[in-house]
């Protein structure tokens, strides 16, 4: 093995990591008593090509656990072994010591080599324990040839004995260079068995593909899972020796178009009108298999369909997520490319300025190239923002797993409700959502629903529901949490506060009540449990969400639920903003909290103690923050009645921001002040204007409570 | 010579025992600063001034992109006089991973330094702080300050960088 196999550890890991996310929303969605067949059989060939390329790097460690896992994953869905809730949590538990591995083969953390032999002992007892009452031929015709889908039928005859395998493949450029990496794959598909090779292409020759005689006990996928790495995508073809040949060489699907002559073939064996009633069933619905028949007369039935049904599955995965539709690219790369698109934004913004001044007769072609470069920016980087899009599954998709153990563990009956899973957020939130979401969750399901006895004392079902659900709403992402749990109790967080220390004057108002439990060291749980109850959580789910510049609300009914809502900007690196001057300086205000501006008249003015501090708006006192004064800008105007009033709405308390004078609407783009400087009190960010200086961006949550805390002082 | 001795390991990757600073003009007074810390000199561009920041802090400017913090270190060593002319030199710094301009009258020279030319300063108590004090060296008959200027960018007295990043 004289290759160097690191150039593809990042395919692999990625890859193991995409099949153990896979086998574990599998699992925990998996019905016990009926479990899908196709599922299964998902959750087999996931195991099962996370031990094979294991094993083909190298870590040994993830293939000795994904082969005891797929050992017993084949038995269950062979059907000579029930699916039981212990196998599934043995299962889960060995997904959680694969990922700790696949993270220990990055470089980051590890698996505890204790945890480790002990689930690979759990998984083993599993599979001694009531080994099958029928004895099972092995290598079954099932796990024999489950890849080929044309030639299933006729290979099955052979099952017993090695397959033959014509082999086409077109390696990639980057390896037809390097012969010895070639030469490196035959020897490992020598190692499965004997390996023939039937055409090389010539040097030079324009025909890049090989052509290989594969004698082999291995299935056909094991044999394409080797070949995947050195191959281009999509262009490996495998076919038994015997079996219907590829349609159309070129298109890897194209083995499909015969599927009609399989009938009679697979017909041909005996108890006829079962096979072609079922292939032709199985052929439009893939449901009829979700109620797999437990007559023994269907056992053969099943067996023989299910090559099928693995190969229409293996067909339609690359094609929702193949080679074709979407690539992989690097973080950095499209951070690059976002940084690129801003600097590119700025320099448009700059052109547009510089372009104010001239005669839009004599230069009309250059001010129509402008106005067009100003589009065509525009388009660019909506589109090259999109690419840092993700749905927010990504986060969701932990939620089933966690509401599982956690439901078991607690002895609470809960059903969870997932709504919106495909809306789009910028991946840098999507990461930073995930613990603060989690948290909500288990804590609806800790402190929200109740037992089960409590819920039917309540007239309720037993089952309690926890919903969470993701939207846009104005250039907002709003995520919500709800459960129909027991409600926030009024009485017992305000005297949990005062316990705390904390004022709580019950002439609060019931948001504001809420409110509390955010506060640090807060919880009302009786017992601390190992969930929660410890008062560290609410509190850092709010930071981390402010952090993000979102903001959570709580509403509450008592013993009718809870919900937790989140809002959040799309994205953290373009704001719309609104430009103001101060003096000589300018300053950027988020728009999404801009209510309105005005220039007030003198009778709007109100002073406290002899200082103007208020000016009165239909009805409503809101308290001034006068910027020039704020950040220190000498040349600031001072008469209020000379400038202008922006008032500001941060979750529901208004401020007005006295400034010189509006300067315009723009999309500016977020810099970053900390990179090599440091957080301002004041300023959430920095952008640079059309004329490369410097606007600072007002944080208007802060301001927006410091005016808050003037009024208070003030009253 | 033991001082000697730590200056030189630090600069393992100079030629010998040879050691080159970039040398500049604060008032009356001759810096030098170790020139792998230098990124590039350039005029002093207007700023974007930060409230409530240090006087020696004058603001922000965008350097192709990024946002860049500037220091004039007339004001935080009090010597020379506060203006702002064309002649205005910012020598933008790299310490470590952050990118910092410095505000100086001129810069001067390009010098190489033999550890022999580097005298310990230890015992001379300034205004600046000793600990961000190289040495004192000489180059003819000038007498050059050697300022340790990456620690003393990241000390929390230069208000620069967030105290949680530090710890």
């Amino acid at each position: 093995m004289s290759i160097d196999m690191s150039q593809f550890y990042q395919v692999f890991f990625d890859e193991a990591a995409e099949h153990l996310g896979q086998i574990e929303n599998l699992l925990v969605s998996i019905d016990l008593r009926h479990p899908d067949e196709e599922e299964l059989n998902a959750v087999f060939r996931a195991a099962h090509s996370i031990k094979g390329s294991a094993a083909t790097f190298g870590f040994s460690d993830m293939a000795d656990i994904t082969h005891v896992m797929e050992s017993l994953l084949d038995e269950v869905r062979k059907g000579t072994r029930a699916l039981s809730a212990d196998m599934v949590d043995a299962c889960l538990a060995a997904r959680d010591i694969l990922t700790a591995q696949l993270a220990g083969h990055r470089g980051e953390g590890g698996a505890d080599p204790a945890h480790t032999s002990a689930i690979v002992t759990r998984l083993e007892q599993l599979l001694k324990a009531g080994n099958s009452p029928a004895p099972v031929v092995e290598p079954s015709p099932a796990a024999a040839t489950p890849a080929p889908p044309v030639a299933a039928p006729p290979a099955l005859s052979s099952a017993l004995t090695a397959g033959v395998f014509d082999v086409r493949f077109v390696p990639e450029p980057h390896v037809a260079s390097q012969p010895e990496l070639l030469d490196n794959m035959l020897d490992e598909l020598g190692r499965l068995g004997g390996v023939e090779i039937v055409s090389r292409p010539a040097v030079d020759s324009d025909d890049p593909q090989w052509c290989l005689k594969i004698t082999s006990m291995m299935p056909a996928d094991m044999l394409r899972d080797v070949l995947d790495f050195m191959a281009e995508p999509g262009s490996v073809d495998i076919s038994p020796v015997g079996g219907e040949p590829p349609a159309g060489e070129e298109t890897a699907y194209g083995f499909f178009d015969p599927l009609p002559d399989v009938l009679p073939q697979a017909a041909a064996g005996g108890e006829e009108a079962a096979r072609v009633e079922c292939v032709a069933v199985e052929d439009e619905v893939y449901g009829f298999f979700t109620e797999p028949s437990p007559a023994v007369e269907s056992r053969p039935v099943e067996a023989e369909v299910s090559p099928e049904s693995v190969a229409v599955a293996e067909a339609v995965v690359p094609a929702k997520g193949g080679g074709d539709t979407s690539i992989r690219v690097g973080v950095e790369k499209v951070d690059q490319m976002i940084n690129l698109v801003g600097e590119l934004v700025i320099t448009q913004a700059m052109l547009v300025a510089s372009a104010q001044g001239i005669d839009p007769v004599l230069y009309e072609r250059l001010l129509a190239g402008i106005d067009q470069l100003q589009r065509n920016t525009r388009d660019l980087q909506e589109t090259v923002m999109s690419v840092r899009m993700l749905p927010i599954s990504m986060v969701f998709s932990r939620f089933p797993r966690v509401v599982r153990d956690l439901s078991r563990k607690l002895d609470k009956r809960v059903e969870l409700k997932l709504l919106g899973e495909h809306t789009e957020l910028d991946k840098g939130l999507v990461e930073r959502l995930a613990d603060p979401l989690t948290h909500l969750v288990r804590n609806s399901l800790d402190h929200g629903i109740e037992t089960p006895e409590k819920r039917r004392a309540a007239g309720k079902p037993e089952t309690g529901i926890i919903t969470v659900s993701a939207s846009h709403q104005s250039g907002n992402i709003v995520i919500e949490v709800g459960d129909d749990g027991a409600g926030l109790d009024r009485a017992r967080i305000l005297a949990k506060a005062r316990e705390k220390g904390l004022s709580a004057p019950d002439s609060l108002s019931d948001a504001d009540v809420w409110m509390l439990i955010f506060e640090a060291g807060f919880s009302t749980a009786d017992v601390v449990t190992e969930v929660s109850g410890r008062g560290v959580g609410m509190d850092v789910v709010r930071r981390n969400i402010s952090a993000m510049g979102g903001r959570v609300d709580v509403q509450s009914i008592l013993s009718v639920g809870t919900r937790f809502t989140v809002r959040l900007p799309l994205t953290l690196a373009i704001l719309d903003g609104m430009s103001v001057r101060v003096g000589g300086e300018t300053y950027i205000l988020p728009l999404g909290h801009v209510a309105e501006s005005l220039q007030p008249t003198a009778d709007m003015i109100h002073s406290i103690s002899g200082v103007p501090r208020l000016i009165r708006l239909r009805g409503r006192y809101v308290p001034v923050i006068e910027l020039h004064r704020e950040f220190g800008v000498a040349d600031g105007c001072a008469d209020w009645t000379r400038g202008i009033m922006v008032v500001i709405d941060v979750d529901g308390s208004q401020a007005a921001l006295f400034v010189d004078e509006l300067l315009g609407q723009h999309q500016v783009v977020i810099k970053s002040l900390e990179a090599n400087f440091r957080r301002i009190k004041g300023f959430s960010g920095a952008t640079i204007l059309g004329d490369g200086r410097v606007a600072m961006i007002l944080d208007l949550p802060a301001l927006a409570s410091r005016a808050r805390r003037l009024q208070s002082v003030a009253a | 010579m033991q001082y000697v001795a730590t200056t030189h390991r630090d600069s393992a990757e100079d030629d010998g025992l040879a050691q080159e600073f970039l040398t500049f003009i604060l008032g009356d007074e001759e810096y030098a600063i170790d020139i792998l810390k230098v990124q590039e000199i350039r005029g002093y561009d207007p700023v974007t001034s930060i409230a409530n920041a240090p006087a020696f802090i004058k603001g922000v400017i965008n350097l192709r992109g990024t946002i860049v913090p500037i220091v004039d270190l007339r004001i935080k060593f009090g010597v020379g006089k506060i203006e702002y002319t064309a002649f205005t030199v910012v020598i933008i710094l790299n310490i470590g991973p952050r990118v910092v301009g410095v505000v100086v009258d001129s810069v001067s020279d390009v010098l190489t330094l033999l550890p022999r030319d580097i005298h310990p300063a230890s015992d001379i108590s300034v205004g600046i702080g000793a600990g961000f004090l190289k040495g004192l060296g000489t180059a003819g008959d000038r007498m050059l300050i050697l300022l340790d200027i990456d620690c003393m960018m990241r000390s929390p007295e230069m208000a620069l960088i967030d105290t949680d990043d530090v710890a």
